[in-house]
């Protein structure tokens, strides 16, 4: 596995019982690259990128994240990533400052630099009028991009982003893209799931799952000219279409 | 240290804007303190009794008026026919028939001696027991007064008599609320240390912060510290409220040291505590959790010696209150409150209640795990 890549995945594997959720998928992602992780309902994205972030143990395979391994080093991968799950999972009963202190602090922030990052994070998301309320009463989309801010608080090296803008509108979500542009253009490595095509063709490189295997990698360009589809929609249909497993 | 600062302060804002947790932890002493030792009367009063008089004599009615002056029974009625006072048993408005013989004073005049008919309504046997032994020995105190009144009494009495007089120690009025309060406050302290802590970690999991916190590179024992402290201090307020409460309203102060209880509690509540995360390392909603509670807390009430006695249990029983934690607090309280029993006395229960915080909290944190 060689340094320069921010993911090297070999041979993962993660079964539940008999049945094979991910099926030794092998990938690199580079440092600093927008990777879209396309799949299916079920094709097992979640599971794959719930074991990338040492929230699950693969049951074979191998993996380095962040440059460490993640078997041994599970602990020290976290704190080198971020991670948005499909579930919101900020602290609906707290205010948006309480929120950022509490990530910030977990993840060891000083009381200074929580300060500068709510002042920043605040100014960029416009929320300073909100700052006080229960995140609880702001609407979906302003969630989505707080979270988002927070799974970015102690400005990690990978982001892992499942599904961050499902449920969104599109005018928010064209916000929330601008945002992951932002944290690639610093350098962070974006690892991000989705079932919006048009966003697909945002990613600097393309995967697509079907059934726990990865089917194709490939750019978005590259991926359409493969498949001799007009879009990324297409070529996704083209794959998911062979699925056998349901739901 | 300044990560479990930052969850303590997250935990405690939580819970002081969490409307239900405070009604929980204020009004739930309040209303089982105050309303429960109401209810939890081990006193048997209003025994309702039917009186069958056949013999309508002078013995006879005072009989009955001592009966009814003694305050513990009420006169359903008083007729001339068991069939009829055996139909209030049967509809349940009865407990106990009395009859008494056609001959009666006769008997007693002539022969010396008249035999009285008592049947009990056994369906609640402890009222039956005991109400049956109060209208006994009424009745032998009315015998007594008779002998006294009536019959000549030889200088030297010719059948010698026991008399027994005594005395109750601990509490002297035999008052149960001293008895059941503190017991009550037990089970109240044990409900918000264990339930309220697995409710709060579950709800975490059910709504997904658990896994947002699981990403992050905080160690087992920070998280675990920083749900417990809140609770292990929720659970003394708990306990400081309804001391307060009982010296309030019931005039309870215990004879012993408070600190004493508050040692022991303190330790009682890391192993109750240690429960309560472990019924959130099982249960996966805040259902399950809950049902796993109910089922516990009735284990708990029942085999922790609060309204029955552990003693007069059957042996095996008896060993399960020794796996009960509730059954050694309640013990302690008893003892502390109406003894004075020392931090000695109590060594072997403080013990117990260390042992059951190593062994709860271990197997939780054994089996809370971050990665699945």
């Amino acid at each position: 596995m060689k340094e320069n890549f921010a993911i090297s995945v070999r041979e993962l594997t993660k079964r539940f019982n008999d049945f094979t959720a991910v099926n030794a998928i092998t990938f690199d992602v580079k440092q600093g690259e927008i990777f879209g992780f396309l799949g299916a309902n079920g094709a097992g994205k979640t599971t794959a990128m719930r074991m990338l972030c040492g929230l699950s143990f693969p049951t074979s395979g191998q993996a380095m994240v962040a440059g460490y391994d993640l078997y041994q080093d599970a602990e020290k991968i976290k704190k080198s990533i971020g991670y948005m799950s499909q579930k919101f999972s900020l602290y609906e009963d707290l205010t948006i400052r309480e929120n950022i202190r509490f990530y910030g602090g977990i993840y060891g922030l000083s009381d200074h630099e929580i300060k500068t990052k709510t002042e920043t994070l605040v100014h960029q998301l416009h929320l300073e009028e909100q700052l006080n309320k229960l995140v609880k009463s702001l609407p979906l989309g302003w969630k989505q991009k707080l979270s988002f801010s927070v799974a970015m608080i102690h400005q990690p090296k990978i982001v892992f982003l499942d599904e961050p803008t499902g449920g969104v509108d599109p005018v928010t979500r064209r916000e929330f893209w601008t945002l992951i542009y932002e944290a690639a253009s610093q350098g962070t490595t974006v690892f991000v799931t989705t079932h919006y095509m048009d966003e697909a063709e945002y990613c600097d490189r393309v995967s697509i799952m079907v059934d726990g295997r990865i089917d194709a990698l490939d750019t978005p360009l590259e991926l359409k000219r493969k498949f001799n589809a007009p879009s990324m929609e297409e070529v996704f249909v083209q794959l998911a279409r062979k699925a056998k497993r349901t739901e | 240290m300044r990560i479990l600062r930052i969850l303590l302060e997250k935990e405690f804002r939580q819970i002081f804007r969490d409307p239900a947790i405070l009604r929980i932890i204020f009004m739930m002493p309040m209303i089982q303190l105050l309303v429960l030792p109401m209810a939890a009367d081990y006193e048997i009063k209003n025994v309702n009794v039917a009186v069958v008089d056949l013999d309508h004599s002078t013995y006879s009615i005072q009989l009955v008026n001592k009966v009814k002056a003694s305050g513990y029974f009420n006169l359903v009625d008083y007729n001339e026919s068991f069939e009829k006072s055996l139909e209030y048993v049967e509809h349940d408005q009865a407990d106990i028939v009395l009859q008494i013989p056609a001959s009666f004073e006769k008997d007693l005049v002539r022969e010396d001696k008249a035999t009285l008919f008592m049947a009990l309504n056994a369906i609640n046997g402890v009222k039956a027991n005991l109400g049956g032994a109060y209208l006994r020995s009424i009745i032998n105190d009315f015998n007594r007064e008779v002998r006294l009144d009536w019959v000549q009494l030889p200088r030297v009495n010719p059948q010698p008599t026991f008399q027994i007089s005594s005395i109750n120690w601990f509490n002297p009025l035999m008052n149960y609320k001293i008895f059941m309060v503190p017991g009550i406050l037990v089970v109240l302290v044990t409900m918000v240390g264990s339930f309220l802590t697995a409710l709060n970690i579950v709800k975490e999991k059910e709504v997904g912060t658990i896994e947002q916190i699981n990403v992050t590179p905080i160690h087992k024992y920070q998280f675990i510290l920083g749900k417990l402290i809140p609770f292990w201090v929720l659970g003394l307020t708990t306990l400081s409220i309804g001391l307060t409460l009982e010296w309030i309203f019931y005039g309870i102060v215990p004879v012993g040291n408070l600190s004493t209880i508050y040692i022991f509690a303190a330790v009682y509540l890391l192993g109750v505590l240690g429960l309560g995360l472990l019924i959130s390392t099982y249960a996966q909603t805040q259902q399950q959790a809950m049902l796993i509670s109910f089922f516990l807390i009735m284990i708990f009430i029942l085999l922790g010696g609060l309204y029955t006695s552990i003693e007069s249990m059957p042996v095996w029983a008896q060993v399960f209150t020794k796996f009960n934690p509730v059954s050694y607090f309640i013990e302690v309280i008893r003892m502390v409150v109406l003894k004075g029993s020392t931090l000695y006395d109590i060594r072997f229960h403080l013990l117990a209640a260390a042992a059951f915080a190593v062994v709860l909290n271990s197997w939780a944190i054994v089996n809370y795990k971050k990665r699945s």
